[in-house]
Formats: structure tokens, C-alpha cells, sequence
């Protein structure tokens, strides 16, 4: 294994925002004979609000690279990664991927995380009718419909009749039935959908919503509105929020002593090692989202090497150090491009999407095959559950047990544990 | 949601311990911008800034982010007396400072907010003292120690503040140039002095700040943005040199926003609570506190 010190890691990124050969060289000296290496380019948010995420995506994507490399390249070519730094700002994306295309000249693109980088990105890469594989959007291409667009997502196509299944699903199962809601979402597009969906599913199962409120990002405090939520006297409480809210709702929680039948939904920060480490028991049954843990279900081929070599880099980068949130699904959507080349078996934008449309791709993650559209063609929404979390020791998440899969029934490990607000 | 009088109590309640940052976090830039007239929008990245050095040196000297925040004030002060230095190098003694001073600052909080992101990298940070996770109740009252201890932090050191600018020489002359720098010089006191000082004690406030923040929520690079416009508007609600102006601005924003968010939903909060600052603006331009032209 090729261990990447923190000073390479520079050299990437300094190679890669120079696109200067002469340092990839220095990081791949067995590929330095290359004059022509296959050029990948992206624009990631390596600083501001979405850094922390980007960054990790970034350490999986320059993991994935090695690995390639040590193998000899794609095509027989190198591959170097042209990446640059989009300060989490919508705005600077569609210029980043102008100079990437026509200056830097570019072989492939891929995006940057999440919904609200990637929507920027999209005309200017339908304009040059490049096939775009893309890391956690959410419903991008419903206004797009590009075709050429593929989302390394597990929503999937219908967002709002499938994403809050499966916490409906399992608090289905709870005794007593129970029979109201209340919904709570920050003001951002992925979170409005998820509320969207919790909300549509919740009256179709005939549940009462006794409270369905949205919240500005720029909330500091959380107790008013969880006090609101808890004077509703939901049995369900479904969050869809945003790092660092998911802190601030999940600290009032506690403060204020709230209790649920279930409580969790669609947060986003529950997932990173930073946030376990700071809640430790306050996560105990909380049952939320999430697209991947190291239970015995989702040990696919090649995940878990590929999370020692992100630990090791992670430590060292200073980004999330268990990497059980995006790196595994950053490392698959370029396994997902280099598949996809090795079977063209060239650089060709339209049987590169034909390509995707078609195939199945074998990732460390599990097979992944795309719709239509260019989601997953079949959903994968996980809803998992803290188990017996007595402190914020992270090692615990590094083995099967702490964060149990409850849905879907194929890759379930667990059985669900309520109220939430009681002591593990 | 109906009106229940536990709601409207603990809205107020958790509004005034809001408040409480609130006035931590807008003190500081009550001393640059309200009485040295210094539009320094890189005070809440300074705050994170002290937060995250909070954070290091309390976990390596185990103590708590309070009593952190009050030993590395100092250091905060002079590197205030830097930053001044330079704005008043490049900037303040060219007569530039309005908009071309603004745009330094700007500057400084994007370089900070990046130098944190190399130094620190994205992630959040946290350090919590032993009493952070302890709610004392009072009937149907909730006060939650994580932000009534900053909250009382908070009142402290401005308490000192004000009794440092009303009882000392020095306290008085930094009142005095907010008022008139060149009467200042007649009485054979150096204004740009008096100016380097009263900005080194603004970014120590931050730092102090910066301790009230991390015992209240986790920090990471970006999180001083969503202060930005509250503490400008506490300054200007306030009457922008006064310090108990500044306390009931930011103690008025706390609880406008918390009851507000109890009962009609948080959306409706910051426009309520900016709307406020509008009104509050129309019937006394000076501010709750300011004194009229």
C-alpha cells in the first residue's frame, strides 16, 4: 500500500491546481515516463460550510488515484486528479468548471459534494456535453434531465415517496402504533425534500402532523423550537437538518428532556466522527439517515481496506477521521468513471454514458446500477440506530454494533430500540 | 400554537441567555465600531478564532474554556494592537479607512476563516467543561448551564469593561475619542495611542467571546458568519458606544428571537427580530442607549 504523507498530499494538491506534471511525477515515479495522463477534473469545497465533507471526499478521491496508479494507470495512462477549491460558493463553480474544460482542457469531470455545488455546475458541463458523474445531489437533474448525468446517490429517483420510508417503516413496528408526527427542517433543498417526503408518507399512513415547521441555517439556538416540538406531544419527531444545527437540535433535545416513540429522520452531522465524539450517549436510539456503516450487511469487497487507508491519511489531514459518511462513496463514484472507461476503452463522452445507462458497476460499496435519469436505479436509503453509546469513544465505530441498520430489510443487523430519551 | 405561559416563560428565559452571547459576542465590536468608528466586520471570525485557540489550549492544559478564555486575552490584545497598527498604517493615517478599511477587514476574516481551515482543518471542535450537559429547573423553567454560565461570563466582562472605561484615565480617554480625537491631542494625549489600545481591549472581548461560544456549541471555521449581522445590529440597536446599550440590545434580540421561534416557528425569527431593530431605528435613530446628535 502506498501511504500518502501529509507533504504528498500537498503535492497533489498543488499538482493538481498547477496541473503540473513535473510534481505528479514525484508523487508517481513508477508513471513519471508518461507524458499524457488522464486528466480528472473536479471542484470541491475544501473550505467554508461544506469543507468538512469535501475534504474527506477529496482524501478518498486522491486514495482512489494511487490505487489506480499503482496499477499501472487507466488506459495504460496516468490519472491526475485538477481540482479546485470552491469556498463551499455556489458562484465560483460554474467558472471553476469553465477553466477546467476550456483551459486545462480536461478528459473527464466529476462533481463536487453535494446539491447545491452541483446544480451550478450543470450548464456549464451540458454545454460541453461532458457525462458527469456526481457525489450525494439531490434531484439535481429533475430540472436538468441531462442525460449524461449520473448521481452516486442512494435516494434515488422519487425522493419524496421513498426517502422517509423507512423510518415510517420501522416505527411501524413500535407498540403502540404511533399515530403523530412532527416535522422540523432547516431552509435548504435537500432538506425541504426530505420534510417533503416525511410529510407526504406520514398523512398517507393517516398520522396526524401536530407540528411542520422550517428553520432559517443562521439559527444559533434550538431550545424554542424543540420546546414547541415537544409541547406538540408528538409520538415521531423527524428532523431534516444541517450540520452544525443537528448539534443544536440534539443538545436542546437532551436539555429539555425530550422523549419520542422515535426521534431522528434526515440529519445530516450524526453521521461524522465529530459529532459522535461530542454527543456520545445523547445519540443512544436515535434513529436517522445515513448511506453506510460498518455492519456485517455492508461489508462489501474492498470497503474495508479501502477505510484503513483513509484512516491513515484522515489523522493526518485532519478531516473526518472514520470516514463512514462519504469517503466509501467518493472512492466509488471514480470507480464508477474508471469502469466505465476501462470497458469504452476510451475517452468518448456519449459511449461513456451509454456506458453508464447500461452496465453494472462492482464498487466497494456494492453493485451500483443508474436509471433513466441517472439516479440509482434502486434506492438504498439507510435508517440506522445508536446502540449502546456510553461515551464518545470512537473506536466503537469502527466495529459492527453502534450504529445498527435497521432498514432496508436486506442489509437490516439489528433490531429497533425505543423511546428515544431514555438511557441506554 | 396556542399560548401556554410555560412557553411564553421559557422563551424569555432561554431569549435572555441567548442574549447573553449575543452581548459577548457584540461588546467587543461596541468598543472598534461604536466608539473608535472601525467597521471591523472581522470581529466574529476573531471570536472563532479565540474559540479554537480555546479549544487547544484547554484540551492541553485541561482547563476550562472560560478560565481559558481570560488567560489567552492578552495575547488577543496584542494581536489587536497588530491588526490596528496595520489599518492605521495603510489605511486611518491616508484618511482611507471608510471603504478601502472595509475591505481590509474583509480581508482579514477571509484569510482567518481559511488560516483556521489549514491550521485546524474543517472539522468542528469542541471542548465541554463538566457542567455542560447539567439543566437546573426552577418550576417550569429550564436553564440550561452551557448557556447561562457564558451568559454570566459574558455580563462579567463587560461589567469590568464599563468600570474600566468610566473609573480609569485611560477607560475615559478611549470615551473621549469616540467623541473628539483632536481635543484629545490638545490635552497632549496621543488619539491614534488611545485608539491601539481601546482595539487591542475590542479583540481580547472577542477572544473572551470566542470561550462563551465554544462552551455553547461546537465551533468550526464558519461559524462566526452567522453573527456577522446580529452583532452589528446589536451595536447600532444599542446606540453603538454604549455598553449597557449594547447589553439590552443584544438581551432584546435573544428573547425576540426565542419567543418568536416558540410560537409562530424560527423562520419568522431574524425577520422579526431585524424588523425590530427598524423600529427601534425609526422612533430613536440613536440607538436604545445612543445619545441624539
Amino acid at each position: 500500500m502506498q501511504n500518502i504523507s501529509r507533504r504528498d498530499f500537498g503535492r497533489l494538491a498543488l499538482a493538481s491546481a498547477v496541473a503540473g506534471a513535473g510534481v505528479s511525477a514525484g508523487v508517481f515515479p513508477a508513471l513519471a515516463q508518461s507524458a499524457n495522463p488522464i486528466r480528472i477534473g473536479f471542484s470541491m469545497s475544501l473550505s467554508g460550510g461544506l469543507a468538512g465533507n469535501g475534504r474527506a471526499a477529496l482524501a478518498a478521491q486522491q486514495i482512489w488515484a494511487s490505487d489506480v496508479n499503482a496499477k499501472g494507470g487507466l488506459l495504460g495512462r496516468p490519472v491526475q486528479l485538477v481540482f479546485y477549491d470552491d469556498q463551499t460558493s455556489g458562484g465560483q463553480v460554474p467558472a471553476i468548471y469553465t477553466k477546467l474544460l476550456d483551459v486545462d482542457k480536461v478528459d473527464l469531470v466529476t462533481s463536487p459534494y453535494a446539491t447545491a455545488m452541483i446544480a451550478p455546475a450543470m450548464p456549464v458541463v451540458m454545454q460541453r456535453q461532458m457525462c458527469f458523474v456526481t457525489i450525494l445531489g439531490a434531484g439535481v437533474n429533475t430540472t436538468f434531465k441531462y442525460d449524461r448525468h449520473f448521481n452516486m446517490n442512494v435516494v434515488g429517483d422519487n425522493m419524496k415517496e421513498t426517502f422517509a420510508k423507512g423510518f415510517l417503516d420501522i416505527a411501524g413496528t413500535l407498540e403502540p402504533k404511533p399515530r403523530s408526527i412532527a416535522i422540523l427542517a432547516v431552509d435548504n433543498d435537500f432538506a425541504q425534500r426530505a420534510a417533503e417526503s416525511a410529510r407526504f408518507l406520514a398523512r398517507q399512513r393517516g398520522m396526524r402532523v401536530v407540528y411542520d415547521r422550517s428553520y432559517p441555517p443562521s439559527t444559533v439556538d434550538f431550545t424554542p423550537t424543540m420546546r414547541a416540538v415537544q409541547a406538540a406531544r408528538p409520538d415521531l419527531i423527524y428532523i431534516a437538518s444541517y450540520p452544525p444545527d443537528s448539534n443544536g437540535i440534539l443538545r436542546a433535545a437532551s436539555e429539555l428532556r425530550i422523549s419520542a416513540q422515535m426521534f431522528g429522520g434526515g440529519m445530516v452531522g450524526p453521521q461524522l466522527a465529530a459529532f459522535q465524539a461530542q454527543l456520545g450517549p445523547i445519540l443512544n436510539n436515535l434513529v436517522n439517515w445515513d448511506i453506510f456503516s460498518v455492519e456485517p450487511t455492508m461489508n462489501f469487497p474492498g470497503v474495508a481496506e479501502f477505510l484503513t487507508k483513509y484512516r491513515e491519511v484522515a489523522a493526518k489531514e485532519q478531516t473526518d477521521v472514520l470516514g463512514n459518511y462519504i469517503p466509501p462513496y467518493a472512492y466509488a463514484q471514480m470507480q464508477v468513471v474508471e469502469q466505465a472507461v476501462k470497458r469504452v476503452g476510451k475517452i468518448d463522452q456519449a459511449a461513456l454514458a451509454a456506458d453508464m445507462h447500461s452496465q453494472v458497476f462492482d464498487t466497494i460499496i456494492g453493485p451500483v446500477t443508474f436509471s433513466s435519469t441517472g439516479e440509482w436505479a434502486h434506492e438504498r436509503n439507510l435508517l440506522v440506530q445508536f446502540q449502546g453509546i456510553t461515551d464518545g469513544d470512537l473506536e466503537r465505530y469502527k466495529r459492527p454494533g453502534a450504529k445498527v441498520i435497521l432498514y432496508p430489510p436486506n442489509l437490516k443487523s439489528g433490531t429497533p430500540r425505543a423511546p428515544y430519551g431514555t438511557p441506554a | 400554537m396556542e399560548f401556554d405561559l410555560s412557553l411564553l416563560l421559557n422563551g424569555i428565559v432561554s431569549g435572555l441567555l441567548l442574549g447573553g452571547l449575543y452581548a459577548a459576542a457584540a461588546s467587543g465590536l461596541a468598543v472598534s465600531f461604536g466608539m473608535l468608528d472601525i467597521v471591523n466586520i472581522a470581529h466574529p471570525a476573531l471570536m472563532v478564532t479565540g474559540a479554537f485557540t480555546v479549544v487547544v489550549l484547554g484540551t492541553w492544559l485541561g482547563l476550562d474554556p472560560l478560565v481559558v478564555a481570560v488567560l489567552q486575552a492578552p495575547l488577543f490584545y496584542v494581536f489587536g494592537i497588530g491588526i490596528y497598527n496595520a489599518y492605521h498604517h495603510f489605511f486611518e493615517k491616508r484618511g482611507d479607512e471608510a471603504l478601502q478599511g472595509l475591505a481590509f477587514f474583509f480581508g482579514v476574516m477571509f484569510i482567518i476563516e481559511v488560516g483556521l481551515v489549514m491550521a485546524f482543518g474543517p472539522e468542528q471542535r469542541f471542548l465541554d467543561p463538566s457542567y455542560a450537559y447539567t439543566t437546573w429547573r426552577i418550576g417550569d423553567i429550564d436553564l440550561p448551564l452551557r448557556m447561562l454560565v457564558p451568559g454570566l461570563f459574558a455580563m462579567a466582562c463587560i461589567g469590568g469593561l464599563f468600570l474600566y472605561l468610566h473609573r480609569s484615565f485611560t477607560g475615559l480617554a478611549i470615551a473621549a475619542v469616540a467623541q473628539d480625537a483632536e481635543a484629545l491631542r490638545l490635552m497632549a494625549i496621543d488619539p491614534v495611542r488611545i485608539k491601539r489600545l481601546a482595539f487591542g481591549i475590542s479583540i481580547a472581548l472577542a477572544s473572551m467571546a470566542g470561550g462563551a461560544l465554544v462552551v455553547v456549541q461546537p465551533v468550526e471555521p464558519s461559524s462566526g458568519q452567522v453573527f456577522i449581522g446580529r452583532v452589528f445590529a446589536i451595536c447600532i440597536m444599542g446606540g453603538m458606544a454604549s455598553l449597557p446599550g449594547c447589553i439590552m440590545a443584544a438581551l432584546l434580540f435573544g428573547v425576540v428571537e426565542n419567543v418568536t421561534a416558540t410560537f409562530f416557528g424560527p423562520s419568522w425569527s431574524p425577520a422579526v427580530a431585524f424588523g425590530w431593530l427598524l423600529l427601534v431605528l425609526a422612533f430613536r435613530p440613536q440607538g436604545l442607549f445612543g445619545k441624539a446628535a
